[in-house]
């Protein structure tokens, strides 16, 4: 909430100048969600000091403008926001110190080119990369950074550390490169923003960060945090930010191949999932397929992409899986013969449902992991015995092959939602019961490398009704 | 002329154009039972003569007849209807309905017709127009009742169709007038010996009388008999005669079993193999008079398919009556009522496999049937079997209605071998009940969409859509087994806004409320902060199997009120359900309540226990943001006081910074580290629910007296939780009442809720909130900010909306207490949901 700008740039009081404003007064601005004030806590001619500091009004957010019905900004009474320095610092140094940043000063426009000795300190602002982040963002600016980290709670060390810190930049640069850094970064170190992004946002950051964006060594992490949420905008913005930066294409496009590589390595196992799933489907001839926890919808594109499927049903229980399935399949656009074949409904496997019935394979891609084994139960008779389909395939993590991945600390599941994971003897003995007991075969086929002790990371049970 | 029609039936009406048949349909029927074809061409195309349009026109009309069909309501069709082609349809959706065809025909001169047109402008068509559509009525008229119309009406004059009077006549199986009490019997199968025993047992005196014996029913009851009086037993003639009388005498009611129908075929001399015990029915009859045979076969042939009594509530049925069959008349109903359907299989004893309709069935009506011999009668979705196969050996069972009492008397002896042994070995119990058995199972089409739920309390509660879609994703992926969760609990409203200029929240308000709701009597009970937490206790694993249908060893549960398992650490909710059990058994609640289980609405300290993330990202970090923020432009301002702007503004920071302090303050005192079961407190304040009771009837003193005891047993880990009573008449106990929050909040204590005496009471419209809570001024900080207190803040903050709130507390309220009861009677068919 507080932002001071100190210099020792004889005389001191030409920041008044600089800034536009006299030092002998306080100017007070409102602003949408609140006010600010800019004062000056001290004025000699050695040591000049300025005051910005933001009244967020937590209430008004809260409930948002008379008249207006769809609320406010905020959803919390309870909120860290009326303290912290975030966007609203930038909105508030947009609306007092807007000619300040583009760098006019009447009267002393020498000093305002001229690189001076500054300090900014900013009382509290919110970094949840910590202490690296706050220094990754302004050391490579010329800035000397100290930090203080807050405590959370003294009372509860347990709960750990919390991500405020108190941060003094100190360096000799121009007055608007000081606050256009500060506008951009600010916003960037909190990574949340309180008004909806825009596209204009793009232009903002660009007109902001003109002259020193560019060649910030960290400049994607800084576009993506400015326009969190908003893949789309940072990728434009990187883009255009990358036009100017760099005149030889061809090198970016080696270089962003070979990033390819380094992400597809943990895609690989996933896309072998989705084609040894669909040559089982192949080997059946299956028609009719249902892919239940069709997730995102990535095995339902698989699966468009056969032509011999007549129908495809993609069950979730996330309503918003769903939703973006519908937005990458491009449901909407989908030419009416392609949309015909593809239905997305909304469904648990914890409930029997007609819907499922008479398909001649259903689909159960890491699926069974993330329910909870007291409910197996449930999902057993939905399946086998209720939607009762031709073929089943089943594939589930292989808990053996665990230790083959480096990154994933011993006993640890794959992903956080995992309620257990098997190892190929339990899922081969779970997989007998469901045959034995609803009238299937069952047989099992490793999908990913094998490996001669711990198998393949990912196990498949296909199950064809007797 | 006299016509008189199934008051719910497809009145088809025939007739070509210009006869009068809208007219007609005017005369007779209400506006929105007519549905016309001219009509339905206008709606698709703007025109009711367009020709083209017809089949569109036809769809529609189909449709919208399908829709008042299905929801039991009459429908008559305005069209030509000359050719049977477009009467087909109709008789099949009369079929497919389970509702009686009928047609009206106006056979009206040609001439006249033709005239009529011609003096509308809007049918200026050649007269052979007309001079067709007669002559193919003519040819129809004769084979109507082969096309399947049960009542047939020709009218031939304008005069007859003028003189014509229409009534509707209720159908035979509609007795909802009939309000009972009744004791439903089971198949008696000619055992006349344990059927007079339990009439006995049931009040009945039975008396012997030179023509035979009569039985008087006790006091206003009526009996009724599933069917199947006759074959396999010892003494069908008797049973026969017996029943005979009552139904005659109007103390009993009876509807036909299959073998009471194959015996009166075969009595009417039809070819019916004596296969299952008719012999025995054929050679004990044969020993009775001429007279007592046709009087037989008369009673059997006058039975009704099946019968729905008391407004709808109750149907019996020999075999059972699926809802959308219900109090309708069709072959296929009948059928139904006699013998059930079959999926077309047959099992490893060469009968046929019977579809399971109870499973399936949602009717708000309860069905008792029989037909199919079970060991023991088990509700499964409001439905009962009660034939427990007295002939073979089992018992002879009643259920009396309302009670939903079920009285048996055992067979005398095994009259005839069971072709499938129905008696389940004694030795292996099923794990679980059959409405355990299909609660394993829930069907997507009780949860989606936008649902209706009628309440017990008060009135019908809508679930919409979007939140039937939530909480089906939350309940599928976090919920705790859903058999455990057989309540969830509602949110709570506070108090109106206070008054007073620096308090939001004070227990005048809560008293005020109730006053004048017409509340005499107050409990305010201290409020703790916590978490709220459910808790069922059973005695042991076998009682979390049989009660719960709980397979896993687990002796209760402890959950949250969103139904997700409090407790990440499983072991640590052994431990506080373990001693939670031991509590209550040592405050002898198994034998106090003759129950062993128990549901108990708690709070679970300390709030970090489980808000911990909630804390560490929300509250934490805006008191660490405010202590660290506020200081700096303290600082800053005192420097720059000597601007008199300044030095306003620096004291409005600094009553800030003392503001955020206190929010700390406040938050800490929920707060304290949990390393295992000791420090944790469960103050439990609703003792909801032990067998066969939900205690709302039961004051809130009785609620606290007897959690206190339990809390006895355990003051380590259980809190009795204080209150206090107030009479709203009397303003010293009020002044009291407020001393006491006083006292509470000054000590940072939450605050207090404060409930009208009795669990439920009616208010002035309708009911009353249940509770209000009364926070304190300090406490409040963590809902609406350290900073709340502030005038500017507080004058805005005084303008809240508790209107939503309030409704949801009451809707959730009902809806909790709906689901509670309605398990208690083991006729629960979903897990109750909140979006």
């Amino acid at each position: 909430m507080l932002l001071t700008i100190t210099t020792t740039h004889q005389p001191a009081t030409d920041l008044g100048y600089l800034l536009h404003k006299n030092p002998s007064k306080v100017h007070s601005f409102e602003l949408s969600f609140g006010k600010a004030h800019l004062f000056y806590p001290e004025a000699t001619p050695e040591r000049c000091t300025a005051a910005l500091l933001l009244d967020v009004d937590p209430v008004g957010l809260v409930r948002g403008k008379r008249g207006q019905h769809d609320g406010g900004t905020l959803d919390q009474y309870v909120n860290d926001r009326p303290y912290v320095l975030s966007s609203f610092l930038s909105v508030a140094m947009g609306r007092t110190l807007g000619t300040a940043m583009t760098g006019r000063s009447k009267g002393r426009q020498e000093l305002a080119d001229q690189a001076i000795p500054l300090v900014a300190n900013l009382a509290v602002v919110s970094s949840r990369g910590g202490e690296g982040l706050i220094r990754e963002l302004f050391e490579p600016l010329g800035y000397t950074v100290t930090t203080e980290h807050h405590p959370l709670d003294e009372k509860f060390p347990e709960w750990g550390d919390g991500p405020y810190y108190a941060v003094k930049l100190e360096g000799t640069v121009r007055l608007k490169d000081l606050l256009n850094h500060l506008y951009v970064l600010v916003p960037v170190l909190d990574a949340e923003k309180h008004y909806w992004i825009g596209k204009d946002e793009v232009e903002k950051l660009l007109r902001k960060g003109q002259g020193w964006l560019v060649s910030h060594p960290h400049k994607e992490a800084i576009v993506r945090r400015y326009l969190p949420r908003q893949r789309q905008l940072a990728r434009e913005a990187l883009a255009r930010l990358t036009e100017e930066d760099n005149p030889d294409p061809d090198a970016a496009e080696e270089a962003h191949a070979e990033e390819e590589i380094k992400v597809e390595e943990p895609i690989r196992l996933w896309q072998q999932r989705m084609g040894a799933v669909v040559a089982v489907l192949r080997s059946v001839g299956a028609k009719r397929v249902a892919d239940l926890g069709c997730g995102e919808g990535k095995l339902l594109r698989a699966l468009l992409d056969e032509t011999s499927l007549a129908e495809i049903v993609g069950m979730d229980v996330s309503y918003r899986s769903l939703e973006i399935a519908s937005q990458r399949l491009k449901l909407d656009r989908m030419p009416a013969k392609q949309k015909e074949r593809l239905r997305l409904i909304h469904g648990s496997l914890m409930y029997r449902d007609k819907r499922l019935g008479g398909y001649d394979a259903a689909t159960v891609v890491e699926v069974i992991e993330h329910l909870d084994p007291p409910r197996l139960a449930a999902f057993e008779r939905v399946l086998f015995e209720s939607a009762r389909p031709k073929t089943v395939v089943v594939t589930t993590p292989n808990a053996e092959y665990n230790v083959k991945f480096d990154t994933l600390p011993a006993g640890q599941f794959r992903h956080k939602d995992h309620r257990f994971e098997w190892t190929r003897e339990q899922f081969q003995a779970w997989s007998g019961r469901m045959a034995e007991r609803f009238g299937y075969t069952v047989r099992f086929l490793p999908v990913g490398e094998e490996d001669s002790q711990v198998g393949a990371p990912t196990q498949m049970g296909v199950f064809d009704r007797a | 002329m006299k016509i008189t029609i199934p008051e719910l039936s497809l009145v088809v009406l025939i007739g070509p154009s210009g006869c009068g048949k809208s007219s007609f349909a005017r005369a007779h029927f209400k506006p929105t039972e007519v549905l016309s074809s001219d009509f339905c061409r206008g709606l698709v195309s703007d025109d009711e003569n367009a020709q083209a349009a017809t089949n569109d026109a036809f769809d529609v009309l189909h449709y919208i007849a399908r829709k008042r069909l299905a929801s039991g309501r009459l429908a008559v069709v305005d069209a030509t209807n000359v050719q049977p082609e477009s009467r087909k349809p109709l008789v099949e959706l009369a079929r497919e309905f389970h509702v009686l065809p009928v047609a009206i025909v106006l056979n009206i001169p040609e001439k006249i017709c033709h005239e009529r047109n011609q003096n509308r402008p809007d049918r200026q068509f050649g007269p052979h127009v007309v001079r067709n559509q007669s002559q193919q009525l003519r040819r129809s008229i004769r084979g109507l009742e082969r096309e399947g119309f049960r009542h047939v009406f020709v009218l031939s004059s304008p005069q007859e169709v003028a003189a014509v009077e229409i009534t509707r006549q209720p159908l035979w199986n509609n007795l909802k007038h009939e309000h009972g009490p009744f004791d439903i019997i089971g198949d008696v199968h000619g055992c006349y010996e344990e059927l007079t025993t339990l009439l006995a047992q049931l009040g009945y005196g039975i008396q012997d009388e030179p023509n035979g014996p009569k039985a008087i029913p006790p006091d206003g009851r009526t009996a009724v008999f599933v069917g199947d009086l006759v074959d396999r037993g010892p003494r069908i003639p008797e049973v026969l005669r017996l029943v005979m009388r009552m139904v005659d005498e109007g103390t009993a009611f009876c509807v036909p079993g299959n073998h009471d129908m194959k015996l009166m075929r075969k009595m009417k001399g039809r070819d019916v193999q004596l296969t299952h015990g008719l012999a025995d029915s054929i050679a004990q009859l044969d020993r009775e008079t001429p007279e007592f045979k046709k009087q037989v076969v008369t009673f059997l042939d006058d039975l009704v398919s099946h019968y729905v009594f008391d407004d709808g509530k109750l149907v019996v049925a020999h075999a059972g009556m699926k809802e959308e069959m219900q109090g309708r008349g069709s072959g296929k109903v009948r059928d139904f009522a006699l013998y059930g359907e079959t999926t077309g299989e047959t099992d490893e004893y060469g009968l046929p496999v019977r579809y399971n309709w109870a499973a399936e069935y949602r009717g708000k009506a309860m069905v008792v049937y029989g037909h199919t011999p079970v060991a023991e009668p088990e509700w499964l979705n409001r439905t009962i079997n009660i034939d427990t196969g007295c002939v073979f050996g089992g018992k002879l069972t009643a259920l009396r209605y309302p009670e939903r009492e079920l009285i048996s008397v055992p067979a005398l002896r095994t009259y005839y071998e069971s072709a499938k042994p129905f008696l389940a070995p004694t030795d292996a119990a099923p794990a679980l009940s059959a409405q355990q058995q299909q609660d394993d199972l829930l069907d997507i089409e009780d949860v989606l969409g936008k649902r209706l739920i009628h309440t017990r309390l008060h009135r019908n509660i809508t679930i919409r859509e979007e939140n039937a879609t939530t909480a089906l994703e939350v309940m599928s992926r976090f919920a705790a087994n859903p058999k455990w969760l057989i309540y969830l609990p509602p949110t709570m409203s506070p108090c109106a806004t206070s008054k007073r200029a620096d308090l939001l929240e004070h227990p005048e308000e809560a008293f005020a409320y109730y006053f004048h709701e017409g509340v005499h009597k107050v409990v305010c009970e201290q409020k703790h902060m916590g978490s709220r937490a459910v808790v069922v206790i059973c005695r042991d694993t076998d009682t979390a199997r049989k009660r719960f249908g709980i397979l896993e060893p687990e002796i209760g549960v402890c959950y949250t009120r969103t139904g997700r398992r409090f407790f990440n650490d499983l072991s640590l909710e052994c431990q506080l359900l373990e001693r939670v059990r031991s509590a209550v058994e040592r405050a002898g609640i198994w034998e106090s309540l003759k129950t062993d289980w128990v549901c108990l609405d708690c709070e679970l300290m300390p709030w970090s226990a489980k808000a911990q993330e909630l804390l560490r990202q929300q509250y934490a970090t805006t008191g660490a943001a405010a202590r660290a923020a506020l200081p700096a432009a303290i600082a800053a301002l005192r420097n720059a006081q000597q601007i008199p702007e300044a030095a306003s503004l620096l004291e409005s920071y600094i009553q800030r910074g003392e503001a955020a302090e206190r929010y700390v303050d406040a938050y800490r005192q929920y707060c304290w580290t949990v390393n295992s079961l000791a420090d944790l407190k469960l103050a439990p304040f609703h003792f909801l629910a032990s067998e066969g009771a939900v205690h709302t009837s039961k004051d809130h003193i009785w609620h606290m007296e007897t959690l206190a005891g339990i809390c006895k047993a355990d003051p380590e880990l259980l809190l009795a939780t204080p209150f206090q009573v107030v009479d709203l008449t009397n303003a010293d106990d009020q002044a009291k009442g407020i001393q006491w929050w006083e006292e509470l909040t000054a000590r940072g204590g939450e605050g207090m809720v404060v409930k009208p005496l009795e669990f439920i009471a009616k208010g002035a419209k309708g009911l009353a909130q249940p509770a209000v809570k009364v926070r304190g001024r300090e406490y409040l900080r963590i809902i609406y900010g350290p900073e709340y207190t502030l005038p500017q803040n507080l004058s805005r903050l005084k303008s809240r909306g508790l209107g939503a709130k309030r409704s949801l507390a009451l809707s959730r309220k009902q809806i909790t207490e709906q689901f509670l009861a309605s398990d208690l009677h083991t006729s629960r068919n979903w897990p109750l949901i909140f979006g």
